[in-house]
Formats: structure tokens, C-alpha cells, sequence
């Protein structure tokens, strides 16, 4: 392997990313699917005018998908520092 | 200036972008003096036009490149909030900005389909793709494909994949601004067409990536304010509080009521009136997966300067086009809650003949195209609606029934609707050209580059100088976006749709072989290859065989369905098909090289260099 990195550092460096996949992609189909499958339940709650089955999939999830992602880049960087393959 | 630009541009750009959106509102200002001393409407909507197109070459221009790395991804010197910006324009197409908001003030609930289909996506290339793709230092996407499957095989496969669904798009962009363009401009179409080229062209041809960047950055500013002033004015005027996406719930609850009264049986916020449930999860499904598959929005993400910066930007680009989406549903509610208005306070419910607002008359009997219709006839004059509304039964009015808008005039036609000046007029038309320019521009980049960089430069003519291949890049620009323009000049009647189908055909082809070439080092490249000719060609083939069945003729009878799917979720079963595909052939063929593996291994690291040198000229 090229840039100095060891196959050690680089396998644990890879299983922690790729456990950081898996929970964004959890948080993302959760968000994304699972909880409109109870918009008719959720829209017997009114906030502010809105029905919450309505307000979810019009602006809940578009708001976690943007806070997920800076969440992601962060916590990858963070790896990305832990294991001394982040770029200088 | 434009030689020695490159340094001093791209350190100053706060302060570039800052003079710009100050000239931009300094010119918006200047519109509504001149509105409200009385300068006729056209010439205001003349300047809009003029003011933006010209804003646009003059960043063309001065952003001209002779430089490979430059005209292909903008010298890799975008920082994270500029692509992002850059990938909004990109992203937000024409269909966005003038259809969106109509399809949910007519669907509803289920138009929400699009809103999170299209925002939910970027998770996907920001965990799955774009840090690996910037990592690896390709200039397109079959670059990749090329290099990770071994040679011209699957390049030619994802070059295929990659021009039939950019293609499809580009036309719908062409189209969309022809139309923008003929109704502002009040000029004929098949002419206007050909406007919209040349405001495209002007931005790519001569910096290719790089002044693509520069202007699709100035495009956004342009769309978003456009966007976002109207669904202001309106969230101001009628709850006194200027954050339409904070009270359009009160205009939804009052929606609600006038449904009550006017009978309207399907409620606003009900989910699964037009779409069954198993429709609205598949298309969200294909819409996401189609996101992270498009080859002009993975290749936004090679332009950044380093990996770190590639993640941070796909955050900024969903930012900057959530804050479109979370105002469309706002849009809507006001439009819907504005007209019903107009029939729930009315007598006997009912729109009186003398009543009929000039607006609807004068999108009404815009030629060509069916955008107000009411008693079942074109809304061109009170004469015409009056006999056929009589005809039907009704005296003296019409019931809210009656009436139906087309989806793509409720955003450029919701400022008059509401009563707002000639300048918000300009304002929001000249947005719309924006958005269907810049994402014109990003896509004919897609198709240019992969023909001149994949076809020519790596498939027939490895030894070609670095003038060689920008001229034959620039001459393929020009010819694709004429036969977009040809083809934009037939009025292809399922452009709309097209453009559904442009994601399922980007999701089956290019999803599996990309997230597996980096996440699964077991993959070949034959299985790679076979997967996704057999997820395109499934995908294709339920496409072509659901909406003309294989006599190549709408409803003739010998249309399949498969499961009851719809056919802008096709990639439901390509995408699979190309997983399971790639997954099998991998195992039965003999597993990669010791040097492909490593490689597979040195693209999960961020550090280090980047991968792929293109070259000493480059």
C-alpha cells in the first residue's frame, strides 16, 4: 500500500466508516420512507396549521436531510483524523 | 484581465459575488422606479431578460480557458459553498422552478413525492459516492467506470447509459426555456427556441467548466431571489409575518375550509388521492436513487479542491436547493388559498362572468398551449367562457369546478394572481430562465465532455494535443445543443415526464457499478459491465414498453405493466436487476487483481494524492 498508511490502520479506518454508513443510511430511510408510512395517523396532529403527515414530508425530513449530511461530513472527518488519513 | 483572472478570482470571491447581488437588487429597485413612473411592461420585461443574459456572457467570457483542467472541472478551485451554490443552479431545473409548485397546488399531498424524492438523494452522494469519485480525480463519470473496470468496455456502457438520460433532460431545459423566453418576450416560439440556445451556449462554450461554475453561482442568486420574493410578499400581505414557510399552515387550515365549502372532495393534505401508496414510496425511491446516479451532478462534486471539501459541498448543495423545495409547498397553499378565495366569497359560490380576472384571460389565450381552461374551453375571452359555461348550465358564473390551470403557470403566473407589479413579473420569469439555463448548461457539459474526453481522447485518438481535444469538445457542445434544439422544436408532447424518466434511467445504469466499485472490492468488471446493460436495458425496456408498447405507438393496446408500477418509476426494476446482476457475475468470475484492490483500497483513504494524473499538459 502506497502513502505510508498500514493495512491495519487502514482496515479499522474502513470499518468505522463504513459503521457510520450504515447509521446515516438507517437515519436517511427512516426520514425517507418509514415515517410517511403513518402520514394519515400523524396528520390528526395540527401544529400551527400544519397536519405533522403533511408538514414531514414538506419540510421535517428536508431539514434532517441537510443536518444529517453536515452531521456525516463531521463525524467522517473526525474519523478521517483519528486514524492519520485525512488529507494535510 | 481573463488570463491573469485565476488567482485574484477565486480569492476574491465573496467580494465578487457581494458587488454582484448588490448590483442585482440595485437593478431590481431600478425596475420598480421605472414601473411605477410608467415604463410599459414590455420594456421592463425586456430589461430583465437582457440585463441577466448579458450578466451571464460577461462571466462566459471572462472565464474563458485554454486550460484541461479548467474547461473539464474547473481547475478543482471551487470552494464547498460556491459549488454548492453552483450545484442548486445545476440541480433546480426548469421543471423545478416553474412546475413544481404547480404540481403540488394540484396534487397536493402526494406532489410531495417530488419535493422529498429530489432532496433525499443527496444523503446517498454524499456517503456513497461523491468523496470517492473526488478522491479518484476523474474528469467524468465513464472516466471512472473506465478506469475501475478495466478499460473501454464499461466506459462505453456508462457513455451510453450517461447521454440517453442527459439527453432526454437537456431537451425538456431547451423546451422550458423556449417557453419562458416566447411568453416573456412575446416573441414566437420556434425563434425563442433558439434564444435560449445562444444564452446557453454563451455560458459554456468557452470556459467549458469553469465558466459554467462561475455563472451557474450568479444563476442561483438570480432564482432563489426570484423564488423566494413572491411567496414573501404573499406570506406578508396576509399573516403579517414575512416566513411563508412558518404560516402557510394558516392558509392550508383555511384551504381546508373552503374545501368544505366548495365541495371539494380532494382534501389538500390528504395523502394517496392520485398516487397509491405503493406509486408514491417507489417514485420517491427512483427519484433518490436517481439524484446519486446523474452524471451532471456527480461531476460537480470533482471540482472541489480536496475530499474534505467534496462532503462539506454536497451539504451546501441540498441547503441551497432546500431552500427552494420547503417554499414550493408554500407557494402552493397561497395560490390554492388566493383562488379558491375568489369562489368561496363569492355568490352562490360561483365566479360571476363580469368578475373573471384579466390574468386568467391573458394566460388564457396565450397560443399553442392550454394553461387556463374553464367551462371546458380555452380561457380567451368572458364571450367565449360565458357560452360555454351557459351551454353546461351555468348562469350568470362558474363553479370552482369548472376552472383548471395548467401546472407550469402557477409559479410564473402567481404574482399577477396575487396583484402584484410588473417587476415581480420580471423578476420571477427572469428566474426561471435562469434555472432551466443553468441546468441546460450543467447537462450539455455531461454529454460534451464524456464525448470528447471518453469517445475521443480515451477510445480513438489517445495522442490528440490539449487544443485538439477543447476544439472537438467546443464543436460537440455546439452540435449537441442544436439537436437538443431541434428536437425542443417538435414540442415533444411527454417532456415532462421525460424528465421522470431521465432519473430511473440514470438509477438503473450507473447506481450499482459506481457504489460497488468503491464499496465492494469483490466486484469484476465483467460483472460490473453486465449489470448495467441488464439494469438499463430492464429499465428501457419497461419504459418503452409501458408508455407505446413495442409498436412504438401511444395506446394502441399492447402496453405492459408490470405490478401496476407507473412508468416514471421504472427504475424499480432496473436497479435491482443491476445489482443482482453485477452481484452474481462478480462471484462466478475470477475476483480482481492485487493492483485493482489496492487501488479500491487507496480510494477509501482521503489522504494522499489524488489518484488519477491526466497528464503533464493538463
Amino acid at each position: 500500500m502506497s502513502d505510508n498508511i498500514s493495512r491495519e490502520v487502514a482496515e479499522a479506518h474502513w470499518s468505522k466508516t463504513k459503521r457510520l454508513m450504515i447509521i446515516t443510511l438507517v437515519i436517511w430511510a427512516f426520514f425517507s420512507f418509514f415515517i410517511h408510512f403513518f402520514v394519515v395517523q400523524l396528520n390528526n396532529i395540527v401544529i400551527l396549521g400544519f397536519p405533522l403527515g403533511f408538514y414531514m414530508a414538506a419540510q421535517g425530513s428536508l431539514i434532517v436531510f441537510v443536518v444529517l449530511i453536515f452531521w456525516f461530513a463531521s463525524r467522517q472527518n473526525a474519523i478521517d483524523e483519528e486514524f492519520g488519513v485525512a488529507e494535510d | 484581465m481573463a488570463l491573469s483572472m485565476k488567482g485574484d478570482f477565486t480569492d476574491n470571491l465573496g467580494k465578487i459575488y457581494g458587488i454582484y447581488v448588490g448590483g442585482f437588487f440595485g437593478f431590481v429597485v431600478l425596475m420598480a422606479i421605472l414601473s411605477m413612473v410608467g415604463v410599459p411592461d414590455r420594456f421592463i420585461l425586456w430589461s430583465y431578460m437582457a440585463m441577466t443574459i448579458g450578466i451571464y456572457a460577461f462571466i462566459g467570457i471572462m472565464s474563458r480557458t485554454a486550460v484541461v483542467t479548467e474547461y473539464y472541472v474547473a481547475g478543482r478551485s471551487v470552494p464547498a459553498i460556491y459549488n454548492g451554490m453552483a450545484t442548486g443552479a445545476d440541480w433546480m431545473s426548469g421543471a423545478s422552478f416553474v412546475g413544481m409548485a404547480g404540481t403540488l397546488f394540484v396534487l397536493g399531498y402526494d406532489g410531495l413525492a417530488f419535493v422529498l424524492g429530489w432532496t433525499g438523494g443527496y444523503v446517498l452522494v454524499a456517503v456513497l459516492l461523491a468523496p470517492y469519485l473526488r478522491k479518484f480525480g476523474a474528469y467524468t463519470v465513464p472516466d471512472f467506470l473506465g478506469t475501475r473496470y478495466n478499460g473501454n468496455a464499461a466506459r462505453l456502457v456508462g457513455i451510453v447509459v450517461l447521454f440517453c438520460c442527459s439527453f432526454t433532460y437537456i431537451t425538456a431545459q431547451v423546451y422550458a426555456s423556449g417557453i419562458i423566453a416566447s411568453q416573456f418576450l412575446g416573441i414566437d416560439f420556434e425563434i425563442a427556441v433558439f434564444a435560449g440556445l445562444l444564452g446557453i451556449l454563451v455560458c459554456s462554450m468557452l470556459g467549458g467548466m469553469k465558466a459554467v461554475t462561475w455563472t451557474q453561482v450568479a444563476q442561483y442568486i438570480v432564482l432563489i431571489v426570484a423564488y423566494l420574493l413572491p411567496a414573501i410578499w404573499m406570506s406578508t400581505v396576509q399573516f403579517g409575518i414575512p416566513i411563508p414557510q412558518l404560516t402557510y399552515g394558516g392558509a392550508l387550515s383555511k384551504i381546508a375550509e373552503y374545501e368544505q365549502i366548495l365541495g371539494v372532495a380532494k382534501a389538500h393534505v390528504a395523502p394517496f388521492t392520485t398516487y397509491s401508496p405503493k406509486d408514491y414510496f417507489f417514485l420517491i425511491f427512483c427519484l433518490m436513487v436517481g439524484t446519486a446516479s446523474l452524471p451532471h451532478i456527480l461531476m460537480r462534486f470533482f471540482t472541489t479542491p480536496t475530499v474534505r471539501e467534496a462532503r462539506k459541498s454536497v451539504g451546501w448543495s441540498l441547503f441551497f436547493i432546500f431552500l427552494l423545495y420547503f417554499t414550493a409547498p408554500a407557494y402552493a397553499a397561497f395560490s390554492k388559498f388566493n383562488l379558491m378565495g375568489l369562489f368561496a366569497n363569492a355568490e352562490g359560490l360561483q365566479l360571476a362572468f363580469t368578475a373573471i380576472p384579466q390574468w386568467m384571460l391573458n394566460w388564457g389565450s396565450i397560443e399553442g398551449h392550454q394553461l387556463v381552461t374553464i367551462c371546458g374551453v380555452k380561457a380567451e375571452t368572458v364571450m367565449a367562457i360565458q357560452t360555454a359555461c351557459e351551454a353546461k348550465g351555468f348562469v350568470g358564473g362558474f363553479p370552482y369546478a369548472e376552472l383548471k390551470l395548467n401546472n407550469d403557470m402557477i409559479v410564473l403566473s402567481t404574482p399577477s394572481i396575487a396583484g402584484m407589479p410588473i417587476w415581480v413579473v420580471g423578476l420571477v420569469g427572469a428566474g426561471g430562465f435562469a434555472a432551466a439555463l443553468s441546468t441546460a448548461d450543467g447537462l450539455l457539459l455531461a454529454i460534451a465532455n464524456a464525448l470528447s474526453h471518453d469517445v475521443y481522447y480515451k477510445m480513438i485518438d489517445p495522442k490528440a494535443d490539449t487544443k485538439r481535444r477543447l476544439l472537438i469538445s467546443k464543436i460537440l457542445l455546439v452540435v449537441v445543443a442544436l439537436a437538443a434544439a431541434f428536437l425542443a422544436r417538435t414540442k415533444p408532447s411527454d417532456i415532462l415526464s421525460m424528465v421522470a424518466w431521465a432519473f430511473s434511467i440514470a438509477a438503473a445504469g450507473l447506481f450499482a457499478p459506481l457504489v460497488l466499485g468503491v464499496w465492494w472490492k469483490r466486484t469484476t468488471s465483467m460483472g460490473a459491465i453486465l449489470g448495467m446493460t441488464a439494469g438499463f436495458c430492464t429499465t428501457m425496456y419497461y419504459l418503452i414498453g409501458n408508455v407505446y408498447g413495442f409498436d412504438l405507438t401511444k395506446g394502441t393496446g399492447d402496453e405492459i405493466v408490470w405490478f401496476g408500477v407507473a412508468s416514471i418509476s421504472a427504475g424499480v426494476f432496473g436497479v435491482p436487476v443491476a445489482f443482482i446482476v453485477t452481484y452474481l457475475v462478480s462471484l462466478v468470475t475470477p475476483e480482481p487483481s492485487q493492483e485493482m484492490q489496492d487501488f479500491v483500497d487507496r480510494l477509501r483513504l482521503p489522504g494522499g494524492a489524488q489518484m488519477m494524473v491526466q497528464g503533464a499538459d493538463d
